[in-house]
């Protein structure tokens, strides 16, 4: 007597040999989730209280960074502005505006604005901005094109594989310290270069590789070691 | 061949059977053979074991291994010591399937089969301590290298990342060899099921087979070929596992005897464990005619060899501490011969070296009776010998002020009591659900089965 139908010698084939397909896209389809914006948020913009635009206020009015990060090239934090920053111009312009009345009311009551955190790394990793920024790593290498931002996103993963990128390699990434504020610096070409102590760059690698040495950044293997940033 | 010297042993199986009798009488036990009374209550005393044991361990992920006894400088406590036990376990089903298969030790034949379920049963308990005791159970696939977004890799100088490609690989060959050696005893139970259910499930299970020529030949050459690959984890798995202590520079581990040491410990408490389940088994199911007294024999004698290794590791340790010179190693030596713990390593002494010396006569290693007690014995005595290498060498380590003691918690006993009952109970449903000994390779042992020239 037969159970199974002819067809099972098929089906029993197919299933053995596309269960290694399987299980082999199941490892991507993983891989690749948590890779994507599902988990790193990167790209996504989220909402605030108040829908400030750095497109607006960098590009548009030409404000520089630290007028409200204040922090950002002597302490670990770059800061976040208090409700005073915004009305230093605010008190003045769009005083009757409707999306500042959050601000307005902050100011009036002295309770800070709760912004979103957008970049926010996990709390096990140690992180200082002041010692990127003076070691020449520029704003956007890390935050991408603030100054196009109409709301504010993480533009990096932040995950750790993201960070150990240009720790093994930091001369891939520095610039002059001059041009970290700089949102729309370019790296140096041959129809572009960029020159440091009189000196015209028109490569990437070479700036990098002597910035390393002029900027005196520790070597790779201890800026990798763990616990740099697992302290 | 001394054909006087021959006929004194036992045979490997009674005489009087044909092909018929033995696949009735095996497959009768998974299929027309009505599941005795006791049996359900064996499986649901050890079913409640594993459940105690999954209560520990849902009670160790809630709040961490601070509930173990483990601590500065005990910082490997029972969860290593059964880790390396089980596995030790595991290793008589690999010798006797693989190696014995190699050597054409055709006594095998009746107890491979639960041998190597055995085997991956012991695997599947040793598994859950390293993944457990890892204090982050939820990432302990860390261990294995993958494309993370860390960025990072395991540590591949460390043994610790050898031992998970040891023991993976271990589980892998160890399912593999089982399962295709399952494939023709499937077929069988599949044509002799009575209900459809069971037709079904086992014909699955028996991937077509249809008993072909072609079939024979290609399971001939799958199945020797994984012997050739399982023939060498048997010296492999537990030497890793003994570079996990060896490799480290602490007195009582940090010594080049070691892998040869663990082997020969491991083969040792495997046949325990072998001899501890044939004995009720064959006795219960009435298979003393398929698993004789040679059977038991050649255990004990097993046993007995590697018994004797084991003891010579002893020897060594103890005369390398004396003649070593290393203070440190000599403090070892006086420390589990008067240390806290040296009540244990005498049991120790006892348990591995003096009582299994029984076995040179010829009545007690052929009476089930006292092989069962002594295989206990040496279960005991093995898993004691893993205590003293994991605890005593840790307990008083080089910086004075840090000396101290362990004791296991209550938990701790409950996941190690629990892993046997896991253990157990998957072994109360092997012999229920699946043939415990291969048919097919017993009727080849069969008078019948011999080719006429």
């Amino acid at each position: 007597m037969q159970i199974f139908h002819r067809s099972t010698n098929t089906l029993s084939r197919a299933t053995i040999y596309g269960a290694i397909f399987v299980v082999a896209a199941l490892f991507w389809a993983a891989a690749a989730i948590q890779r994507s914006p599902y988990v790193t948020y990167a790209g996504v913009r989220r909402p605030q209280p108040v829908p400030f635009s750095h497109q607006h206020h960098v590009a548009g009015l030409g404000i520089d960074c630290r007028y409200c990060h204040t922090s950002v090239e002597t302490s670990s934090f770059a800061g976040i502005p208090p409700t005073k920053t915004c009305m230093n111009c605010h008190a003045q312009i769009w005083t009757n505006a409707a999306l500042l009345e959050p601000v307005r009311e902050s100011y009036k009551s002295g309770k800070s604005l709760v912004w979103t955190r957008v970049n926010d790394l996990p709390d096990f990793a140690y992180f200082d901005h002041s010692i990127h920024i003076n070691k020449g790593v520029g704003c956007n290498t890390c935050h991408g094109p603030v100054d196009r931002m109409p709301l504010m996103y993480n533009q990096a993963s932040l995950q750790m594989e993201w960070c150990l990128e240009c720790h093994r390699a930091p001369e891939k990434h520095l610039r002059p310290r001059d041009q970290v504020f700089n949102m729309r610096y370019e790296e140096p070409s041959s129809s572009k270069p960029v020159e440091v102590d009189g000196k015209e760059y028109t490569d990437q690698l070479s700036l990098g590789t002597d910035l390393v040495k002029k900027y005196k950044l520790r070597t790779v293997t201890d800026i990798t070691s763990c616990s740099t940033c697992h302290r | 061949m001394d054909e006087p010297l021959q006929n004194k042993r036992a045979p490997v199986i009674e005489p009087g059977y044909t092909f018929g009798s033995v696949t009735d009488k095996i497959s009768a036990i998974v299929l027309t053979r009505p599941t005795s009374n006791t049996w359900f209550i064996g499986f649901g005393v050890m079913f409640l074991l594993t459940m105690m044991l999954l209560f520990a361990v849902s009670y160790l992920f809630v709040k961490g291994i601070g509930i173990w006894g483990v601590n500065v400088p005990v910082g490997w406590g029972f969860a290593i010591v059964n880790f390396v036990w089980w596995i030790g376990i595991g290793h008589a089903g690999t010798l006797i399937s693989a190696i014995l298969l190699l050597l054409r030790q055709s006594w095998r034949n009746s107890i491979n089969r639960f041998a190597e379920a055995m085997t991956l049963f012991a695997v599947a308990s040793a598994g859950i301590f390293p993944a457990i005791h890892v204090g982050r159970p939820w990432v302990a696939y860390w261990l294995f290298p993958y494309p993370n977004t860390m960025n990072v890799w395991p540590q591949f100088r460390s043994p610790l990342v050898w031992d998970v490609f040891a023991v993976s690989t271990y589980a892998t060959i160890s399912a593999l060899f089982w399962f295709i050696g399952l494939v023709p005893d499937l077929a069988t139970l599949r044509d002799r099921s009575e209900e459809r259910w069971k037709k079904i499930i086992y014909g699955m299970l028996a991937m077509g087979w249809r008993g072909s020529a072609r079939h024979w030949h290609r399971y001939e050459t799958a199945y020797l070929l994984l012997a050739g690959l399982a023939t060498p984890l048997v010296l492999s798995v537990h030497t890793v596992v003994s570079f996990d202590f060896a490799v480290g520079i602490v007195p009582g581990w940090h010594t080049t005897i070691f892998p040869p040491y663990f082997v020969a410990g491991a083969i040792y408490s495997g046949f325990a464990m072998v001899l501890m389940l044939a004995i009720p088994i064959r006795k219960v199911y009435n298979l003393e005619d398929f698993i004789t007294e040679r059977h038991l024999q050649n255990s004990a004698k097993v046993m007995l060899a590697t018994g004797l290794i084991v003891a010579y590791g002893y020897v060594v340790e103890g005369f390398m501490g004396w003649y070593g010179g290393n203070r440190y190693d000599a403090f070892l030596l006086w420390n589990r011969l008067h240390g806290p713990y040296s009540f244990f390593y005498y049991m120790l002494l006892v348990c591995n070296i003096v009582i299994p010396q029984v076995l040179w006569i010829p009545k007690l290693r052929t009476n089930p009776v006292w092989l069962f007690f002594i295989s206990g014995v040496v279960l005991v005595g093995m898993w004691l010998e893993r205590f003293i290498i994991v605890v005593v060498s840790l307990h008083r380590d080089f910086l004075t002020s840090s000396w101290g003691m362990y004791y296991p918690t209550r938990w701790d006993w409950m996941t190690y009591i629990g892993t046997i009952g896991l253990f157990l109970s998957a072994m109360f449903l092997f012999v229920r659900i699946l043939p415990m000994i291969s048919i097919f390779e017993m009727r080849t042992l069969l008078p019948e089965a011999e080719v006429k020239e």
